[in-house]
């Protein structure tokens, strides 16, 4: 199965070619949207393979880079079209392929009747390709591919409903904003290649290469400037402080796409090239400071904005940033198994948590088109009660949602427990391990609120959509249903493969897993930092503290949502600033229009009308004009013919050379 | 390969080839419009033919040539001036020689429908430009050189003034006095080398590898190669030189931009890299610091007025000078990896740029207008035309996997043991065209349409000329080696370097 690896890019890829280029006269929509999830699937399948294959070899045999073709060789530089197979990007070929297979056949019955259906299909492959690009890249440049081609399908489907401008402003936004953070991945490339090359002669991007002569980097330095450039990328493409703000608009587009890429894969790549290239981040105990620190303010900052929206994907988009802060808080503590674990099992919940939101839409709309009503279909206001009509959307809706508040006994539990756990117990930051701790802690009891929150007010209550449509309400069909039960399920027992050590049932199957791609980045940490003894009973105890603050959490959703209907109105009115920030988003938007977009728009006005029309320009006019003035002297030649001045030229030219050759 | 090419004049064939064709047209001028389009397009597509030809003759170099050179003719013509008819190929020469065949015939298709107007002349004029450009290409005789240079000026005055928009006499007489005046200043440098030489060493000549050695005074060294570049710049263009392009090229008609874009500028960038920095070593290393911050200024201004047009070729046009920009920095740093990747950047600022002002014209051809505010939902309209429209501006804003990204990466990665700040300034210069390409694209392709314009879909034969194009960016976008590789052995000898 390795030698075959190129295939698992590749079935998209021919996805994309079949839809794209022969879609508009295929028209039937079982077909299309049949190669399209066929093909991702056929992916998902070699990538089972490759799976059972590592899973066969020894632990410390888990390497294998597959070259495809040579690619850039231009002097000392070299790029190959490869892959990398290894531990880390078997998980995550599982991840995209499985969750992209599932989600592919939820879009078939969610886009039905949409105009561009097949456009939909075509985009959703070729975002599925580059993401497998971006994972299986063995170097820093195929990664790059991918890294760039999930930013161009983003933008793509983001912008799916192009008339709309909202859409289209929401889908430039995330394609700007990824590109500033790519900047950063390139100038990183830049300074890790010329590092080795300069003082070691190793002239590499190669991942397998790099990790080899990892060793050969100092602590600090240049790597602290070349870490926090690829952290700069991260921070763009996993939506993480400053760089977040397109995650919650690109909700513009469809709901599949918000679940396959704003929640399942796209905006994890940043932890997973943190995770690629652990071994080089750990050498920069300043860079994992940065890593730490903003994941923590990014993972309550954004559950604080998620308290207040009442748009139920915005919810879930700030919902998502958040959780992409805990991952990265992972990274940073150097907790690299737990954030990768937490990628999975959010992968999973937050995947049904979208596809259901969707469900949901999908009824609304249904329901609010049948009585020619124009009601927001994803305000939570207009919903209420959903849980007698949409049974099976409930129920995964509601394990997933238990998952991600941290009930034990669920997937999302374990993984943030973990973290948590790992900030609190790894060495690497001193005195700060105890406050991104405490951040982390107040930012799960956020969740577990707004999450509850979410249900409470979609779900639980009194039916708050027009009576008069009411009977219009109904569960969604089959082929939008499985996937919900798959996801849940898997919300659900996804969880228990990286049980921790502690509770002693099962072994930590998961860590074991990324024992070999995170080792040496766990041995460069004992360089600086020594692992203090923590006793279990600490660790229970904490563990108990971590369900006790998500049931608080939940309390205050309950009290505020079910039982007092009237105190979320009392809050308002009592804080009224408050709630308005909050409602606004802490005015992110706002700030940067001032800061970025507006000076930007009116430099480069100012730089063209201001500058090169009149400065360059004018200085250029002006000689013209001086010419001009000679020539009026000689008016006669002047006969407004085009050719008569090109003559003149011309002749003046070869009287001025003739006047040097022959003096 | 398996045929013998010593003694076959390839490189003569390729300089008069498209003359000869353009000549051809004289008898049939008046009596069979018919024949124009075919005489013409047979032509440019004989003369790309011979081009690829010459590919495989890249094997083996060629007798008594300078080094790296595989195709050479060297006769004597002027001798009491001592100037010389010598040709030579080598790598460099032999992207760039295919480059300008396969651009001019491109601009000939995008010319076919919208030129009514005095075909003849019209085809005249590309055809003496494409042997104008050959030339400029392949003489390795400095007077030959300056001629060709001044040649390939004269068809493009004609083409902007004649079939132009706008205020085109302004801007013809504009592209030409620009130029002009840079070009003066080089030739008085030419003859002042030549002088230099003759007493110094008894022996007046004009031949690029007899002069290069020379030795001159670096003060005087500064001052000839200051006049090279400047003629060198403006061609680029580089900033603060600039100003001429953006209307030039929005006043042009599409065959002219096509191949203003496509292949003056990069005679520019040419005539530096064969040129200026052989003759003058030190004195282009001194002046090297200023060529990047032309550069880097260059790519960052040009990328921020982009942003602020609302005529398409306008800001593809700007948008050109960033490329350019580019090509300069990676010059300016002089590395195996650089040099590779400006040569590599100006064969695909050639093809991309070329598409952009392609599809533009097929555009403007529809409906009339080029203001981006008139637009909107093409997407709707005419899906196909749209899908390479993204294709292009998507690999003109350097996405990964296609040609200009490659070339781009080279320059950065290169130049970044010469100058960090460099890089790191030009890196936001990879940010900026993003940003200007996508809010084309949006305001373009997509949004609802602001004016009920009609756009009839791409028909057969612009379908096959963009689908040649699109494939030609994703083959070097995917597999550079075979051009990496023939630029390889110039590149080594015009750097002295190994790797």
């Amino acid at each position: 199965m390795f030698e075959n690896v190129w295939l698992i890019p590749l079935f998209p890829l021919i996805g994309f070619l079949i839809n794209g280029f022969f879609g508009k006269k295929i028209k039937n929509e079982a077909v299309i949207g049949g190669i399209g999830t066929l093909m991702i699937f056929l992916s998902f399948l070699v990538s089972c393979g490759v799976l059972m294959q590592l899973i066969g070899l020894p632990a410390e045999q888990r390497v294998f880079e597959k070259v495809v073709f040579p690619w850039i060789h231009c002097g000392n530089f070299k790029a190959d079209m490869a892959f990398l197979i290894d531990p880390l990007s078997a998980v995550m070929i599982m991840v995209v392929t499985g969750v992209g297979s599932l989600i592919h056949l939820y879009s078939i019955g969610y886009m039905h009747g949409e105009e561009g259906f097949y456009r939909f299909f075509a985009y959703l492959n070729l975002f599925c390709m580059s993401m497998l690009l971006l994972v299986l890249g063995s170097n820093m440049l195929v990664m790059f591919i991918g890294w760039e081609g999930v930013g161009l399908c983003s933008y793509l489907l983001i912008g799916y409903y192009f008339e709309k401008k909202s859409a289209g402003d929401a889908a430039k936004k995330a394609f700007v904003m990824n590109r500033v953070g790519d900047f950063g991945f390139l100038i990183g490339l830049f300074t890790l290649y010329w590092w080795f090359g300069s003082n070691h002669n190793i002239w590499t991007i190669n991942f397998v290469e790099i990790k080899a002569a990892s060793h050969l980097l100092p602590y600090g330095g240049v790597v602290t400037i070349a870490t926090l450039c690829f952290f700069l990328g991260a921070t763009g493409k996993s939506a993480q402080l400053p760089l977040y703000t397109w995650l919650p608009d690109a909700m513009e587009g469809p709901t599949p796409v918000s679940a396959l890429i704003h929640a399942a894969t796209m905006v994890t790549a940043g932890v997973y090239m943190i995770g690629r290239m652990s071994f080089v981040f750990i050498k920069s105990p300043e860079t994992m400071m940065v890593v730490a620190v903003v994941g923590a303010c990014t993972a309550i900052f954004a559950a604080t904005i998620g308290t207040a929206q009442n748009d139920i994907k915005r919810v879930l988009a700030y919902s998502t940033v958040s959780q992409l802060g805990f991952m990265f808080l992972a990274m940073g503590v150097g907790a690299f198994g737990a954030g990768i674990f937490h990628l999975m099992t959010h992968a999973f919940f937050k995947a049904c948590l979208f596809l259901g939101s969707g469900s949901v839409i999908h009824a609304m709309h249904h329901a609010l088109h049948h009585g020619h009503l124009h009601d927001d279909a994803q305000d939570m206001r207009n919903m209420g009660g959903l849980k007698k009509y949409m049974p099976i959307t409930f129920l995964t809706f509601l394990v997933s949602t238990i998952a991600i508040a941290g009930i034990p006994g669920f997937s999302g539990f374990f993984s943030k427990d973990e973290i948590l756990w790992q900030a609190f117990a790894n060495p690497y930051h001193g005195g700060l391990n105890i406050v991104l701790w405490g951040i982390g802690c107040i930012a799960a009891m956020f969740t577990a609120f707004y999450m509850f929150r979410l249900v409470f007010m979609t779900f639980f209550g009194e039916c708050r959509i027009n009576p008069k449509v009411k009977d219009h309400l109904h569960e969604s069909p089959l082929v939008i249903t499985i996937p919900l039960m798959v996801l849940g399920f898997l919300a659900v027992v996804g969880g228990y493969i990286g049980m921790p050590k502690l509770m002693g049932m099962l072994p930590n199957y998961f860590e074991h897993w990324l024992d070999p791609v995170f080792e040496l980045a766990n041995e460069y940490g004992k360089e600086y930092a020594h692992v203090g003894h923590h006793t279990h009973a600490l660790e229970w105890g904490l563990m108990g503290l971590s369900v006790v603050i998500a049931v608080i959490g939940i309390t205050i959703a309950f009290t505020m949502y079910m039982a007092n209907n009237k105190l979320p109105e009392k809050f308002t009115s009592t804080f009224p600033a408050l709630h308005r920030a909050v409602y606004n988003k802490w005015y992110m938007d706002e700030l940067y229009d001032f800061l970025f977009v507006n000076p930007c728009k009116g430099f480069g006005n100012l730089l063209w009308k201001g500058f090169d029309v009149v400065v360059v320009d004018g200085i250029v006019n002006g000689v013209g004009k001086i010419f001009m003035g000679l020539s009026a002297g000689i008016r006669g030649l002047q006969t407004g013919y085009t050719h008569n001045y090109a003559l003149g030229m011309t002749l003046g030219a070869v009287v001025i050379v003739a006047l040097y050759i022959f003096r | 390969m398996g045929y013998d090419m010593t003694g076959f004049p390839f490189l003569t064939i390729l300089i008069f080839l498209p003359l000869a064709t353009g000549l051809c047209l004289l008898p049939v001028w008046n009596c069979r419009p018919d024949l124009w389009r075919p005489v013409a397009l047979a032509g440019a597509i004989a003369e790309l033919g011979v081009a690829c030809l010459c590919w495989p003759a890249a094997a083996a170099p060629a007798k008594g040539a300078p080094a790296g050179f595989f195709l050479f003719e060297d006769y004597p013509w002027i001798a009491e001036f001592g100037i010389r008819y010598t040709l030579g190929m080598d790598g460099l020469s032999l992207l760039l020689v295919i480059l300008t065949a396969f651009v001019t015939l491109i601009a000939m298709l995008a010319s076919w429908r919208p030129v009514i107007d005095r075909v003849p002349l019209h085809y005249l004029l590309i055809l003496a430009m494409e042997s104008g450009i050959m030339g400029v290409f392949l003489s390795l005789d400095l007077f030959l050189f300056y001629l060709f240079w001044e040649l390939m000026l004269i068809p493009m005055f004609f083409l902007i003034g004649i079939w132009g928009h706008g205020r085109r006499i302004y801007s013809a007489i504009k592209f030409f006095l620009f130029t002009l005046a840079g070009s003066l200043l080089m030739l008085l440098a030419i003859i002042t080398l030549y002088l230099i030489h003759g007493s110094q060493t008894g022996v007046y000549t004009f031949s690029l590898y007899g002069l290069i050695g020379t030795v001159v005074p670096h003060s005087t060294a500064l001052w000839l190669y200051g006049a090279f570049l400047l003629a060198f710049a403006i061609k680029f263009p580089l900033f603060p030189l600039h100003t001429w392009l953006p209307d030039a090229h929005t006043d042009a008609p599409t065959a002219g931009s096509v191949i203003l874009a496509g292949l003056l500028l990069k005679t520019g960038a040419y005539g530096l890299v064969r040129f200026g920095y052989p003759l003058f070593p030190a004195a282009a290393a001194t002046l090297s610091p200023l060529l990047m911050v032309m550069a880097v200024t260059g790519i960052l201004y040009a990328s921020w007025i982009a942003f602020a047009q609302s005529d398409m070729k306008r800001l593809v046009a700007y948008s050109s000078v960033g490329h350019m920009g580019f090509v300069a920095l990676g010059i300016a740093a002089w590395t195996p990896v650089a040099l590779s990747g400006a040569i590599l950047q100006m064969v695909n600022h050639g093809i991309t740029t070329s598409a952009m002002f392609a599809m533009i014209g097929m555009l403007d051809e529809r409906t009339g207008t080029r203001e981006i505010d008139a637009y909107g939902n093409v997407w709707g309209k005419a899906p196909r035309l749209s899908f390479f429209f993204l294709f292009f501006a998507m690999a003109s804003a350097g996405l990964p996997g296609l040609n200009n990204f490659v070339g781009e990466f080279l320059i950065l990665t290169g130049s970044f043991k010469v100058s960090h700040l460099a890089v790191a300034l030009a890196g936001i210069g990879v940010i900026l065209p993003l940003v200007y390409t996508v809010r084309l694209i949006q305001e373009l392709l997509f949004q609802e349409e602001r004016r009920p314009l009609i756009i009839p879909d791409l028909t057969v034969t612009e379908c096959g000329m963009v689908v040649v194009m699109a494939c030609l960016d994703l083959y070097i976008g995917l597999h550079p080696g075979p051009l990496l590789d023939m630029l390889h052995s110039p590149v080594a000898i015009l750097t002295g370097g190994a790797g």
